[in-house]
C-alpha cells in the first residue's frame, strides 16, 4: 500500500494534549510520522490530502453500539451500522451482545464477526454476554468468548438482579483479566417507569423510575468491586446520586469507569412536553441539574467515556403511546455534534473531548488506537466542529431513524473518515 | 368563542373557556330534566367512542349526550378487539378516520395516547381519560356541580383525598380548581402522592382530619382494588381507619360542604356508605346527572368548530 500524506491539519492528539497544526504520514494502515510542520516534504508517490486547516483526530471509539444482526436486520445491519459510524467519524463500534439470538455463545460470536467483517466499514469490537441468555442466572463461557474476540462482558440493557451471581460473574472474570460492563439500574425498582420521577413525570401522568435506581445499582455494585478487586465498566450513568458513588469508587482507587451517552448531556425531561416516543430512553432523560452534573463530570474527567448508545428502532415500535413504545435512539451519526456541544460550550477542549471519544475507551477495552502516534492505527476524523445545520432523520445512513435530534440546529460534523488508512466516508 | 378543535385536557383551557362550556351546561341541565330532551345541533355528524380501556359510566354519559345532541353515535368497544390482535394504536386510528367520524371520545390506559391519535386524525378528538394524565370532562362536571352547590367556582377550598398518584381526575381537578382560583388540598398516605406535588400549587396532608379542617368540598377518589394488598396500603381496613371517609372526618369539615366521589365507589374502603349515601352532603348522584349535560356542553362546542358549521370555517 502506497503511502498518504494528510497535511495542512490542525492535529488533535488526546495522548499528548496537543491541539495545533501539523501533517501525518500514512503508510500500511498505520500512522508512520507524525509532523508539526503542517506541509512537510512528501515521499516519493505519496498521495496527498489537503485537510485545510480543519482539525484532525483518532477516529472514534464507540463503547456502546446495537446492531440488528443476527435477528432483526430490518433496524441495523453491519452494513448500515458501518456506513453510520463512518459518517460520525466513528472508526470502531464495541458492538453490544443482546441480539437474537443473543452473543452468550462463540458460534454466535464467530458468525456475527464473519457478517460485520464483509460488510462493515469501520472496525467491530465485540462484547458478549455476561450471562447464559442474558437471563442473570449462570456466567457465559468467558474463556471461550474471549478467544473467539470478545473484548468485554455485559447483559446490555438487563442488569444483574442476583448480587450472588454478579459477584461470581466478577471475580470469574477478573481471574481472565476481563472487563465486566453493567448497565447500572435497579430492575425492580425501575419496573414499572418509562421516564425518570418529577413533577414534570407526574403532571404527564407518566409513571417514573426514581433517579435513585441508578445510584442504589452503581453503590451495590462497586461493593462488590471492592470485594472482587474486578475491572467494571458502567455503560449509562446519568444522574448526581451515581456520580458520587463514581467518585467514592474512584477515590479508593477501585478499578472502575463509567460513560454516558451525548443524548443524557444534551437533553433533558422537558423535551418529552408532548410525549415524543423518540426521546424514550433507557436510562430516561432526566432533570436538568441531573444533565448538568453529568456535563461537569464529562468535563471534570469523573465520567471517562462518551459513547452513542446507538439503538436502532423500526417506525412501528416507536409509533406507539409513550409507555408501550420501544426504549432507544440512535447515535453514531450524532454523537460527535452532541459532544462537540461540551466544547462549543467552554467546558473543555478538542483534546481532552477526544480523550473521552477516542482514547480512554480504546485504552479500556485494550484497543491500540485513540492516539496520533508513530506505530498507531490510521483510524482517524476530519471534522469541522463549527458548521450548523439542522439535522434532518431521513438524511441519517442507518436504517432505523429514531433520533431526538430531529428537525434540531446542529454544530460540527465529520467531513471525512479514515480506518487503517482506507477513506472509508467523504461527505460530498 | 370556543376556539378549541380538541378537549384534550383541562391543561390547554383558560378561564373563559370553563366558563363557557359550565354555562351551557347549565342551560343542558335543564333540557335533559325536560320530557323532550332531544336538539339537533349536531344533526348529521358522526360520533365514536372508542373505550381501550373498560368503562359504562362515561361511555354511557357519552353516548347519551351525543343522542341527545342528535348525533349519530357508535360504540367501539376496543378492549376486546382487533387492538388485541396486535393492531397498533395508530392503525387503528387511521382505520377509523377513513371512515369520516366528526367526533371521537376516547379513552386509553397510556397517559397521551389519546392525544398521539389526535395527530392522526381529522376529526375532534375527546379525551375521555387517558393514563393517569388527565379526564377533562370528569373535572369539567365536578366543577359545575360544585359551582351549583357553592353559587361559585373560585375561593372555596377543596379537599381531594386518595390515589392522587394514579388518578387523572385528580390531575384534571387540581389543574382546574388551581385556574378558577380555588385552595386546593391533597390528602393521602405518601405512597399515593405523586412526586413533586408539593409544587402542583395544593397543600398536601397526610392526617385526614387535619386536611379536612374548614373546607368547602371534599372529593373522594376511588383505591384500585390490586393496590389496596400491601404494596400501597397495608390493607383496605387500615387505609378504611386512616382515610375512609366517615362521619366522624367529615365533621373536620364546614358544616356545609359537600361531598363528591367520580365513581364507581368501594363503600367501606374510601367511603362510610351512611356519608356516600347522605342526601344532605353527598352530591355524588347529581354528578353524574352532571356528567351528562358537561358532554352535551363539550360536543355541542366543539361541532361549532367542525368546517361547515355555524362557527367554522367552511
Amino acid at each position: 500500500m502506497s503511502a498518504l500524506v494528510l497535511r495542512n491539519a490542525r492535529l488533535i492528539d488526546p495522548a499528548t494534549g496537543r491541539d495545533g497544526p501539523g501533517a501525518l504520514l500514512i503508510r500500511d494502515g498505520l500512522i508512520e510520522d507524525v509532523s508539526h510542520d503542517p506541509a512537510p516534504a512528501l515521499p516519493e508517490g505519496a498521495a496527498l490530502v489537503d485537510c485545510g486547516g480543519l482539525p484532525l483526530a483518532p477516529g472514534i471509539v464507540d463503547m456502546r453500539v446495537f446492531v440488528g444482526e443476527p435477528g432483526e436486520r430490518h433496524k441495523e445491519s453491519y452494513r448500515s451500522a458501518g456506513e453510520a459510524a463512518a459518517a460520525g467519524g466513528v472508526t470502531t463500534i464495541c458492538v453490544q451482545p443482546d441480539t437474537a439470538p443473543p452473543v452468550d455463545d462463540p458460534a454466535v460470536l464467530e458468525f456475527a464477526m464473519r457478517r460485520a467483517e464483509k460488510a462493515s466499514a469501520v472496525r467491530v469490537a465485540p462484547m458478549a454476554a455476561l450471562t447464559k441468555g442474558m437471563k442473570g442466572r449462570e456466567m457465559a463461557e468467558y474463556g471461550f468468548l474471549l478467544d473467539a474476540g470478545a473484548l468485554a462482558f455485559t447483559d446490555a440493557s438487563h442488569p444483574v438482579s442476583d448480587p450472588t451471581v454478579f459477584r461470581n460473574c466478577l471475580d470469574y472474570a477478573h481471574s481472565l483479566g476481563a472487563l465486566v460492563v453493567h448497565h447500572p439500574q435497579d430492575p425492580a425498582m425501575a419496573a414499572e417507569g418509562c421516564v425518570t420521577e418529577s413533577l414534570f413525570a407526574s403532571m404527564l401522568g407518566l409513571p417514573g423510575v426514581h433517579p435513585f435506581a441508578e445510584r442504589i445499582m452503581l453503590e451495590r455494585d462497586m461493593a462488590l468491586v471492592e470485594i472482587t478487586g474486578a475491572r467494571y465498566h458502567a455503560d449509562l450513568v446519568t444522574t448526581r446520586g451515581a456520580l458520587d458513588a463514581l467518585r467514592r469508587a474512584k477515590d479508593r482507587g477501585l478499578d472502575v469507569s463509567a460513560a454516558v451517552s451525548h443524548h443524557h448531556f444534551t437533553l433533558n425531561e422537558h423535551d418529552l412536553a408532548d410525549y415524543p416516543t423518540f426521546f424514550k430512553l433507557d436510562p430516561p432523560l432526566r432533570e436538568e441539574e441531573d444533565r448538568a452534573a453529568v456535563a461537569e463530570a464529562v468535563a471534570d474527567g469523573l465520567i471517562d467515556v462518551i459513547c452513542s448508545s446507538h439503538r436502532p428502532q423500526d417506525e412501528e415500535s416507536k409509533r406507539q403511546p409513550f409507555e408501550v413504545a420501544a426504549y432507544g435512539a440512535v447515535g453514531l451519526e450524532t454523537l460527535l455534534p452532541g459532544a462537540l456541544k461540551l466544547f462549543h460550550d467552554g467546558a473543555m477542549g478538542l483534546p481532552a473531548l477526544f480523550e473521552r471519544l477516542s482514547l480512554a475507551p480504546a485504552r479500556r477495552l485494550g484497543l491500540p488506537g485513540g492516539r496520533l502516534a508513530k506505530g498507531a492505527p490510521a483510524d482517524l476524523v476530519l471534522f469541522d466542529p463549527g458548521v450548523p445545520y439542522v439535522l434532518d432523520r431521513f438524511s441519517l445512513r442507518s436504517k432505523s431513524k429514531n433520533t431526538p435530534f430531529d428537525r434540531r440546529l446542529m454544530t460540527g460534523r465529520a467531513v471525512r473518515t479514515w480506518v487503517a488508512g482506507r477513506e472509508v466516508f467523504r461527505r460530498g | 368563542m370556543f376556539a378549541h378543535r380538541h378537549l384534550l385536557g383541562i391543561e390547554g383551557l383558560s378561564q373563559p373557556d370553563i366558563l363557557s362550556i359550565l354555562d351551557l351546561a347549565e342551560d343542558y341541565v335543564g333540557l335533559s330534566r325536560q320530557r323532550d330532551k332531544k336538539r339537533s345541533v349536531l344533526k348529521g355528524l358522526t360520533q365514536i367512542n372508542m373505550f381501550f380501556e373498560n368503562s359504562t359510566r362515561t361511555q354511557a354519559s357519552f353516548e347519551l349526550a351525543g343522542k341527545r345532541l342528535g348525533a349519530d353515535v357508535m360504540n367501539m368497544s376496543v378492549a376486546s378487539s382487533s387492538v388485541k390482535k396486535g393492531e397498533t394504536l395508530i392503525d387503528t386510528a387511521v382505520t377509523l378516520n377513513a371512515m369520516h367520524p366528526d367526533i371521537l371520545v376516547v379513552r386509553h390506559q397510556h397517559s397521551g395516547a389519546v392525544a398521539l391519535l389526535a395527530k392522526k386524525v381529522n376529526c375532534s378528538v375527546i379525551n375521555a381519560g387517558d393514563g393517569r394524565h388527565e379526564h377533562p370532562t370528569q373535572a369539567l362536571l365536578d366543577a359545575l356541580t360544585i359551582r351549583r352547590h357553592k353559587g361559585r367556582l373560585h375561593r372555596l377550598t377543596v379537599a381531594i383525598c386518595g390515589d392522587i398518584n394514579h388518578s387523572r381526575v385528580a390531575r384534571s381537578n387540581i389543574i382546574l380548581l388551581n385556574r378558577m382560583e380555588n385552595r386546593v388540598r391533597v390528602i393521602a398516605p405518601p405512597t399515593l402522592l405523586p412526586n413533586g406535588i408539593g409544587r402542583m400549587g395544593v397543600e398536601v396532608f397526610d392526617d385526614m382530619r387535619k386536611g379536612l379542617e374548614g373546607v368547602d368540598v371534599v372529593m373522594m377518589l376511588r383505591l384500585q382494588q390490586e393496590r389496596m394488598q400491601g404494596a400501597f396500603v397495608p390493607s383496605s381496613r387500615e387505609y378504611f381507619h386512616r382515610y375512609g371517609l366517615d362521619e366522624e372526618k367529615l365533621s373536620h369539615a364546614k358544616p356545609d360542604a359537600i361531598v363528591m366521589h367520580p365513581g364507581p365507589m368501594n363503600r367501606g374502603v374510601e367511603i362510610d356508605p351512611n356519608v356516600a349515601d347522605d342526601p344532605n352532603r353527598s352530591v355524588i348522584q347529581e354528578q353524574v346527572e352532571m356528567g351528562v349535560a358537561v358532554r352535551m356542553a363539550v360536543l355541542d362546542l366543539l361541532a361549532r368548530n367542525i368546517p361547515g358549521g355555524p362557527g367554522g370555517a367552511s
